[in-house]
């Protein structure tokens, strides 16, 4: 056993991290939230440069994957920078299809999305598919049914304006039966772990934001890091997210294995990841005060993201639920 | 990245697996915190050594497998799941003994380890005072140079095991000139039956006398019982502090068996998914997992040549609350019986729960509070800055 991530994983990680950073993640969050999907397109050709979308992809569709533990590390690292539009959905299609076994639309979508080319969302389960308006397809998945629609209802505004769920409108049937739920049941479960993947880097940037500030604000002339009651509730925001990571990759690894106790793991994870990183929202708005309620300070893009996220692709009391399944 | 069990471990798991399920007494030993149950808990001690399960980790000449910390690990996760009962010897074999191995002479190892192992010697430790809790550097006994020894004096209080134990290890001010609290105590060992040394047990929240108020009145100490010089008393008692706080005194397998066991209870009271009472079991479920996910990333890093330090602080608030928040979901689940004490007739699972219940409400207060611990972790791992207690 060997439960750490290896050179090469970590070399990815620092690669992306350094990608991302230069990338001015808050401009194209902004914009994607104006409707504005230019920035946000070139950063998602820009992923795919680095090889994120092709972790999604099987290596005879142009991909590199399914490769569940790297898609986790790269999903650490989009939420660390708040990166805006499908992302979680466009992966969980990859894996849909994939799973699916219909040689057609593999062949039509997969390589695309593995090179970055096709943005794509899903909606299974839920009303709305994510960000449909900037998708150039969305698969909709009711029982064991999947249809193909780039028609949408209007754009519904959201607590992260960031995230712009819209209903998936008419589309044809691509296929039907058993085959389809149980691709459908592998999409969400890889949707669930990249999401809480997302919680866990959007957490940890909430809390470095966070720690930063009170090492420098200032109040009763000491800086308010110094007092208990702040360091107390960073302490707590450490501890949810340091107990988070762990569960995710090795949810990661149950996925990678095709492990009977993956979607136990994959809930576990969520439950956590999902509760810490809403924690540290909570944490980086009180501990901003004032300046944390504020919109214009980017600190906000990562705060309203915490609450959507935790909920998406399975709720804390959904994956509770699925935990006590056993 | 990988969360495989090797051949070897899993062998060593398997053969740990069926030893408990020849030995582990059918009925719980009576309860540790009375004289009955010290004493059977102490012929349970010595029936492990006899076949080298009872400090595994240590290595083969002190009654040792020389097992990796993975091993460990493992073995503890047996333990648990088998029932078997709580370690009398927990404070000399994950207190104690890190240190020794550390600081201590072969002398000491060769005369202190061997009975450790095999629960002839019961230790209990002797760190608080009345007026030192939190703060244990402004300690006051004191421990005076004499011919071949030391000959110490005050009062220790709190003092773990120490009403049935045998000795007693801590720290005394050797030096009162030292220019910082820190400096100028040392670490020492003593019989509780010595002469100068009057026991008086007290009772812990339940009445049962878990732990003791320890009076020295000039109890003589040889210099062979002192470990590492005079004075670096801190330093050597906090080089293994990461110990009580972290891994090796509340190991994962604990928290993973007793997980379980509320699950098994959940489902035997008719548990349902989408209830409050169910989403605790579940987070019971995930807290004991993330724990011992959390102990195989340690193990790995210190397989890779890193070190345990602060993130001990995290692991203790984490145990901790864990453990208080699962038992207090198994008093809820079983609703009129949760509160029967753990000596009476009825009290589901021979009062298991009540027990750990008890047990589980000083788990934030000793091994350093769990307030000493955040500030810990605010200032060592998040590098804020320092402040008033």
């Amino acid at each position: 056993m060997r439960f750490l991530l290896t050179a090469e994983q970590r070399e990815f990680v620092r690669s992306l991290d350094g990608m991302l950073t230069a990338s001015g993640t808050p401009a194209v969050a902004r914009a994607w939230a104006a409707g504005e999907q230019k920035p946000g397109r070139e950063l998602w050709a820009r992923l795919a440069a680095t090889g994120v979308c092709a972790l999604a992809v099987p290596e005879r569709y142009g991909g590199s994957g399914l490769l569940p533990v790297e898609l986790a590390l790269a999903f650490v690292e989009l939420g660390r920078h708040a990166v805006p539009g499908p992302l979680a959905e466009t992966v969980a299609a990859a894996a849909f299809l994939e799973r699916l076994g219909e040689d057609a639309p593999a062949e039509a979508w997969l390589p695309r999305i593995a090179a970055g080319e096709a943005v794509v969302s899903l909606c299974a389960g839920g009303p709305y598919a994510l960000d449909a308006d900037a998708a150039d397809a969305v698969f909709v998945i009711e029982s064991d049914t999947v249809r193909r629609t780039d028609t949408h209802g209007p754009v519904q505004s959201s607590l992260d304006p960031a995230r712009r769920p819209a209903r998936p409108l008419g589309g044809g049937v691509l296929a039907e039966g058993p085959a389809v739920t149980a691709a459908a049941a592998h999409a969400v479960e890889v949707a669930r772990l990249v999401t809480a993947a997302q919680c866990l880097g959007l957490g940890r940037a909430l809390l470095a934001a966070t720690v930063s500030h009170v090492k420098q604000r200032t109040q009763f002339q000491v800086a308010i890091g110094s007092f208990q009651a702040v360091k107390h509730r960073l302490a707590n925001t450490l501890i949810g997210l340091e107990f988070a990571q762990p569960l995710v990759y090795a949810a990661a690894l149950a996925v990678a294995a095709g492990a009977p106790s993956a979607g136990r793991e994959v809930a576990a994870a969520k439950v956590a990841a999902g509760e810490a990183g809403c924690a540290a929202a909570r944490t980086a708005l009180q501990l901003h005060g004032a300046l944390g309620y504020t919109d214009e300070p980017d600190l906000s893009l990562w705060i309203r993201k915490a609450r959507p996220l935790r909920d998406a692709w399975g709720t804390p009391a959904d994956c509770r639920a699925r935990v006590l399944t056993g | 990245m990988d969360l495989d069990i090797a051949p070897a471990d899993e062998a060593f798991r398997a053969e740990a697996r069926g030893w408990l399920a020849a030995h582990v007494p059918a009925v719980p030993l009576p309860s540790l915190e009375t004289a009955e149950g010290f004493a059977a808990h102490r012929e349970w001690e010595r029936r492990l050594a006899a076949d080298r399960w009872s400090v595994v980790s240590w290595p083969r000449e002190h009654g040792g497998r020389d097992a990796s910390l993975l091993q460990w690990l493992l073995f503890e996760e047996e333990y648990y799941a088998a029932g078997a009962p709580g370690r009398v010897g927990q404070n000399g074999i994950h207190l104690l003994a890190p240190t020794l191995f550390e600081h201590g002479t072969d002398e000491q190892r060769a005369r202190i380890l061997g009975p450790m192992a095999r629960g002839e010697v019961v230790w209990a430790q002797a760190w608080s005072e009345p007026e030192s809790g939190s703060d244990l550097a402004s300690l006051r006994s004191t421990a005076v140079r004499t011919a071949g020894g030391w000959l110490l004096n005050g009062q220790k209080t709190w003092s773990s095991r120490a009403a049935f134990a045998d000795r007693a290890f801590g720290l005394f001010r050797s030096d009162p000139d030292a220019a910082r609290p820190h400096q100028g105590l040392s670490y020492l060992m003593f019989p509780l039956d010595a002469p100068g040394v009057t026991v008086r047990p007290l009772g812990r929240l339940d009445g049962k006398p878990a732990f003791a108020e320890v009076f020295l009145d000039d109890a003589f100490v040889p210099d062979a019982d002192l470990i590492g010089a005079p004075g670096q008393g801190w330093q050597v008692a906090m080089s293994t502090a990461g110990n009580e706080r972290g891994l090796t005194l509340r190991s994962p397998g604990r928290f993973t068996a007793a997980a379980g066991r509320l699950a098994a209870l959940w489902r035997e009271t008719g548990g349902t998914a989408g209830t409050a009472l169910g989403e605790r079991v579940a987070d019971a479920l995930i807290g004991a997992r993330a724990y011992q996910l959390f102990g195989y990333a340690q193990v790995s890093r210190l397989a890779a040549g890193g070190a345990v330090g602060t993130e001990s602080s995290l692991t203790k608030v984490f145990w901790s609350e864990l453990d208080l928040a699962l038992h207090e979901t198994a008093l809820d689940l079983l609703g009129p019986y949760g509160t029967l004490a753990d000596d009476a007739d009825e009290a589901p699972a021979h009062g298991s729960w009540a027990d750990g219940y008890t047990f589980a409400l000083a788990g934030p207060i000793y091994a350093g509070t769990n307030e000493i611990q955040r500030d810990l972790i605010a200032e060592r791992l998040l590098g804020l800055p320092k402040g008033r207690r």
